[in-house]
């Protein structure tokens, strides 16, 4: 079953991407979208049938050269099959979805097919993602890792005839190459220390690694610490943390549905997702953890902030994702792997959502996407602001503080700020207050979203507003089902995500029989009760690479973030009310104080709209200095050097040589006989006074 | 023991015998009218000499007090010699009776230079190394000029004799200065007279001017100069003749001089053999730019060939010798099958040397094309082509002698020559318009140019196994 939900996605892809013309294009996009739906089903299939133990299913041999013998295999645990719903969900929604979307598009001619060709990518792109959550072996993710990529440059720059999204393309393409040249050492670092690329081998060996040390840059380093900072380069690249977030915002050149899978749900998770594949070697390595959690948190922050001045609706989306990434990793960082793979759930469904409803109200305004010429729209497209207030109830993390009741946000992220609160470091208290601080931010541009949206009076062109329309079914019917997912998600498994430390072991499988006998249903109605049930080191028993994910015996984050004081619980949804409240103000009762407050904090306000000017900085450090060398080198190095001397040596030195040895060759046979002499005296010199002699 | 002698140099007695014999017969008989038959009777010799040599005997046998020896390594180049004679025989039959030169001397002739040839790379001793190659160049200098109606051809060959009289000059004074110091004319005395190491400078003399004689043979630079000349003058089929057989003959004397009389001193000779090799291989890359007529432009290649294979020599050492001979064997067949094309090279009857003749060539005649283009880029040792691999083993043979200073200027010279190979190429493909050659081509020529093309493609497999008869031969060469 594994194998078919893999490999469906590719098959549709091929059938789209080669068959459509005999297929037909109709028949290309329901075949992809059919395939996507047997595999989502099989995936909750898979998901909900599984027992927690570790299934390694072989495919086909891979590599086998020297010490490194690997095969292509899927490796079946909890955090595969997690990852296994969320993206054949997401995306068999968003290819059901695109159906409706990308029925008319303006960026193609009429009569050119690019149906087809979308439908082939969004299947590829699927195939790369579940090759990256199914791989058994660190090569197999990179090819997974890789696929990603090339299938998120393909759809970025989608509308290939704009020059704004092959520029967003090749961004994303570049930013992620340095990204990926930190995975790339880290697999070589990996491989240099333990002789092995397979999980199952390097978790086993991740003890050792603790204390070992390895040499790089010219420096001794604990090899721990370093190969897990090197793959959370990798990690950072992807799932756009700061520094390397640049090109996040400018993916949304892409169509939405793409930012809905890729930009939201599925790739940029992919980070988030080797942190925790990867908890074995991070749990042993400290000081990585704490970067993480400082990026994390760092993250989160920035992104809100810039997430506030943003007018693009998909932009305010794409910094709120960027922000949302960043407390993953703060989870992750503390080393509460299974409340960053909750976040992560939730996350895909609600943001998802968001973006397919942004997709929606752009669709009905004719593809205008800046907030400031929209407004009361929330009569004429009333499914999809139904949708859209869901799923920002969802991402404020609604919910009835102290209870378990709420949106599915207000669990996930109420489990990320205790469980930072709950690391008890100086990392963990900075992430803490910049998460809360974030959390209010978050609330703010969420409403501001809402209001600029669907509430006030209509702004800009009124032709487009008399003309707004509601999407067809196969647009609002996704909407629906990631409704339900961002309604309950949080609620169903905050259990096992956060429950007490035996229900979640049991649901990652770890420690394997001893923790069957716990009663635990997946309803988290647990969640209270685990308050005061275990927090003793029975769980430290299990070793490296048993079960999912894998907690140090030292580790008692999670149990201390349920322990966190009730204040601490209560804050994230204060700031979410103080966020609600201000957007309220501003955007509803008192709709100029913005600009009024724009005007008045100048620097401040274009500090923010500039992304704090992060694409300057590169530029001017970065973009413009290699462009410079480039030129140099082409014009100078490429053209004058190289070529020049090529060019003089073939098309002078050696004419002129020829030139010479034609004139030599005179016809007359003293000439020759002259030369025999010559040669004969030539060479008897040099052997008698030169080399020879001696 | 007279009886043991002969039994060691049968082949080259049946072949010098039948030589004589179709002479008086031809004489007695209808003259030339017999040539064809004689023709195709020399060709089934040799090639019935060559299985038999192949086939036979193994180790070393030596006969006149060692003056003859027949070896691994004699008889690997016996075998390349009288195959490749045998297929230019063959070869050439058509055009020269087209043009009314099919006499039945020339047969015969080829016969009597191919027994010296076998007499040379079996030399075991300075006076039968002069005969051979005597015997060999005297047989060259008539077919030189076979046509002898033509000034050219009468020219190419006189140039031939008189140069090639002034290098057997260099070599017999050569021989005498050998042959004062070390006080025996044989290889293995000379080689005795040397066991120490070490040098007199008498010896040294007589060592270069032999050396040169024998680069004279080779075409190496500077001798070099008779054979743009030699090679546009003669008929040719006595081109194409004195671009195979020959070259493998002088070739293997050269190895057999160096390694049998002066094996213990290579660190002597070996400079001289780099130095021709790598003055050859720019020469030969240099000078054949400026060429448009394809013989002349055929003689320089066959002078850069020859510094490639020289540096096989220049190594001097087992794998040194191995690469040369499987480069010889390489080239010659090489040569076998752009000659054949050369040969069929003809506009209304005459025959055309001028490389933009081939303008468009493509379009008349795709698959002769292509078999071209896949000689030309064997010739320029472009893989996955065999010529490739021909380059490759000698340059590793110096690579691994610690001359990495003459694999890397054979690797640049390769690079200049193969603009003239490629040019050829382009205008077979890409040239503009031009009045097309005649579509004709005799079986014989048709089959050696497709067969030498196909050995090109498919000899990147195993060679043939020639790698390994190579070693053998160089094994027993050396040691």
């Amino acid at each position: 079953m594994p194998s078919i939900i893999l490999f469906a996605p590719l098959v549709g892809a091929l059938i789209a991407g080669f068959g459509w013309r005999i297929i037909g294009e109709t028949a290309a996009m329901y075949v992809t979208t059919g395939l996507l739906m047997l595999a989502a089903v099989l995936s909750w299939i898979t998901f909900l049938t599984f027992d927690g133990t570790l299934q390694q299913i072989h495919i086909l041999d891979f590599i086998r050269s020297g010490a490194l013998d690997t095969s292509w295999a899927i490796r079946l645990d909890r955090l595969t099959t997690i990852m296994l719903i969320v993206i054949t969900t997401v995306s068999a929604l968003v290819h059901l979805y695109s159906i409706g979307y990308m029925a008319h598009d303006e960026n193609y001619k009429e009569g050119e097919t690019y149906k087809p060709r979308f439908f082939a990518y969004l299947s590829f792109f699927t195939f790369a993602m579940l090759s990256l959550v199914t791989a058994d072996n660190l090569v197999q993710m990179f090819f997974g890792w890789e696929g990603v990529g090339v299938a998120s440059y393909l759809l970025i720059g989608f509308y290939y005839r704009k020059p704004s999204a092959n520029a967003a393309a090749i961004k994303a393409f570049v930013v992620n190459r340095v990204g990926d040249f930190g995975f790339a050492l880290g697999i070589f670092g990996l491989f240099l220390m333990t002789d092995s690329i397979n999980f199952t081998e390097i978790f086993a060996a991740t003890p050792e690694l603790a204390h070992q040390s390895i040499t790089f840059l010219w420096k001794d380093w604990n090899a721990a610490n370093v190969l897990a900072f090197l793959l959370f380069v990798g990690a950072m690249g992807k799932s756009a943390q700061l520094l390397l977030h640049t090109w996040l915002p400018d993916a949304m050149e892409g169509p939405t549905p793409v930012s809905a899978l890729i930009h939201a749900a599925t790739m940029v998770t992919a980070g988030v997702f080797l942190v925790c594949r990867m908890s074995p070697l991070f749990e042993f390595a400290p000081e990585a953890k704490t970067f993480v959690v400082y990026v994390g948190a760092t993250t989160a922050f920035f992104a809100a902030t810039v997430g506030l001045v943003q007018n693009d609706i998909k932009r305010v989306i794409a910094y709120s994702t960027c922000s949302q990434l960043g407390y993953m990793f703060v989870a992750a960082g503390v080393g509460v792997y299974s409340v960053a793979m909750f976040h992560l759930l939730t996350h895909a469904f609600f943001k998802a959502m968001l973006f397919l409803g942004a997709g929606s109200v752009i669709h009905a305004m004719h593809h205008e996407q800046d907030m400031r010429n929209y407004g009361a729209l929330r009569h004429k497209i009333p499914k999809t602001f139904w949708a859209m207030m869901i799923g920002t109830l969802a991402i404020t993390g609604v919910g009835i503080p102290l209870t378990t009741i709420g949106f599915a946000g207000f669990f996930s992220k109420d489990a990320v700020i205790e469980s930072a609160f709950g690391a008890h470091t100086a990392a963990g208290n900075y992430a803490f207050v910049m998460l809360v601080i974030a959390a209010f931010m978050t609330s703010f541009y969420s409403w501001r979203l809402m209001f600029m949206t669907f509430y006030g009076t209509a702004r800009g062109d009124k032709h487009t507003h008399d003309h707004a329309h509601e999407s067809p079914a196969v647009m609002t019917i996704p909407l629906g089902v990631l409704a339900v997912g961002a309604v309950f998600a949080g609620m169903v498994f905050v259990g096992p995500f956060f429950g007490d430390h035996d229900e979640v072991n049991k649901f990652y499988g770890v420690g394997g029989e001893k923790h069957a006998l716990v009663e635990t249903g997946l309803i988290g109605a647990a969640y209270a009760a685990s308050e005061d049930t275990g927090h003793g080191d029975d769980h430290a028993a299990a070793a490296p690479g048993d079960g999912a994910i894998y907690t140090h015996p030292d580790n008692h984050v999670m149990d201390a973030a349920h322990h966190s004081p009730k204040w601490v619980k209560i804050s994230p949804f204060i700031a979410m009310i103080l966020g609600l409240s201000l957007a309220w103000f501003m955007y509803i009762k008192r709709p100029h104080l913005p600009a009024k407050l724009a005007a008045n904090q100048r620097i401040l306000y274009e500090f923010l709209l500039n992304k704090w000017y992060f694409d300057e900085i590169y530029d001017a450090v970065i973009v413009n200095p290699a462009k410079r060398l480039g030129v140099f080198l082409w014009k100078r190095g490429d053209g004058t050097v190289i070529d020049g001397t090529l060019n003089g040596v073939a098309m002078g030195a050696v004419p002129y040589l020829t030139g010479w040895a034609k004139k030599m060759q005179s016809g007359f046979l003293f000439t020759y006989a002259f030369w025999m002499v010559l040669g004969i005296v030539g060479l008897i010199t040099w052997m008698s006074i030169g080399g020879g002699a001696n | 023991m007279i009886t043991a002698d002969l039994n060691t140099v049968l082949p080259e007695v049946v072949l010098a015998v039948y030589a004589m014999a179709a002479l008086l017969f031809a004489v007695y008989t209808t003259k030339n009218a017999t040539a064809p038959m004689l023709v195709w009777s020399t060709a089934i010799l040799m090639a019935v000499l060559a299985f038999w040599i192949g086939t036979s005997g193994a180790g070393t046998n030596t006969a006149f007090d060692g003056a003859f020896v027949d070896d691994g390594f004699a008889r690997f180049a016996k075998v390349v010699i009288l195959l490749s004679a045998a297929a230019i025989l063959v070869m050439s039959q058509e055009y020269l009776a087209h043009r009314a030169l099919l006499k039945f001397e020339y047969p015969i002739l080829i016969a009597l230079a191919t027994v010296g040839m076998m007499m040379m790379v079996s030399a075991g001793d300075l006076m039968a190394l002069y005969m051979g190659l005597e015997l060999q160049s005297l047989a060259l200098y008539v077919v030189a000029s076979l046509n002898r109606d033509s000034v050219r051809s009468t020219e190419a060959g006189l140039k031939y004799f008189v140069l090639g009289a002034l290098s057997s000059g260099l070599l017999l004074y050569g021989a005498s200065l050998v042959y004062g110091y070390a006080g025996t004319t044989e290889f293995a005395g000379i080689m005795s007279t040397l066991e120490a190491g070490h040098m007199p400078l008498g010896m040294l003399f007589g060592l270069v001017f032999l050396f040169a004689g024998m680069a004279f043979k080779v075409s190496a630079a500077p001798f070099h100069m008779w054979t743009p000349d030699v090679y546009e003058g003669s008929p040719t089929p006595v081109t194409a003749f004195f671009a195979t057989a020959p070259k493998m003959a002088a070739m293997g004397l050269f190895a057999r001089v160096a390694h049998d009389a002066f094996g213990t001193v290579t660190a002597d000779w070996t400079q001289i053999v780099a130095l021709l090799s790598v003055v050859s291989m720019f020469l030969g890359a240099i000078a054949a730019i400026g060429q448009t007529n394809i013989k002349r432009l055929m003689a320089y290649s066959s002078i850069a060939h020859m510094g490639f294979a020289l540096m096989g020599l220049a190594s001097g050492t087992v794998v040194g010798v191995q690469a040369m001979l499987i480069y010889m064997a390489i080239y010659v067949t090489m040569n076998i099958g752009t000659f054949a094309f050369i040969l069929s090279m003809e506009r209304d009857g005459q025959a055309i040397t001028n490389i933009n003749a081939l303008n468009q060539y493509s379009k008349a005649q795709p698959l002769k094309a292509l078999a071209m283009l896949v000689l030309l880029f064997s010739l320029a040792g472009i893989p996955p082509m065999v010529g490739f691999f021909g380059k490759f083993w000698v340059l590793q043979a110096a690579v691994d002698a610690n001359m990495a200073w003459l694999a890397v200027a054979g690797v640049v010279a390769s690079v200049i020559g193969a603009f003239y190979y490629l040019r050829i190429v382009f205008y077979m493909y890409f040239g503009s318009e031009a009045e097309p050659l005649d579509n004709k081509m005799s079986l014989v020529n048709w089959v050696a140019l497709m067969a030498a093309a196909a050995i090109m493609m498919v000899g990147v497999i195993n060679l043939f196994g020639i790698e390994h008869l190579a070693a053998m031969a160089a094994e027993a060469l050396v040691n």
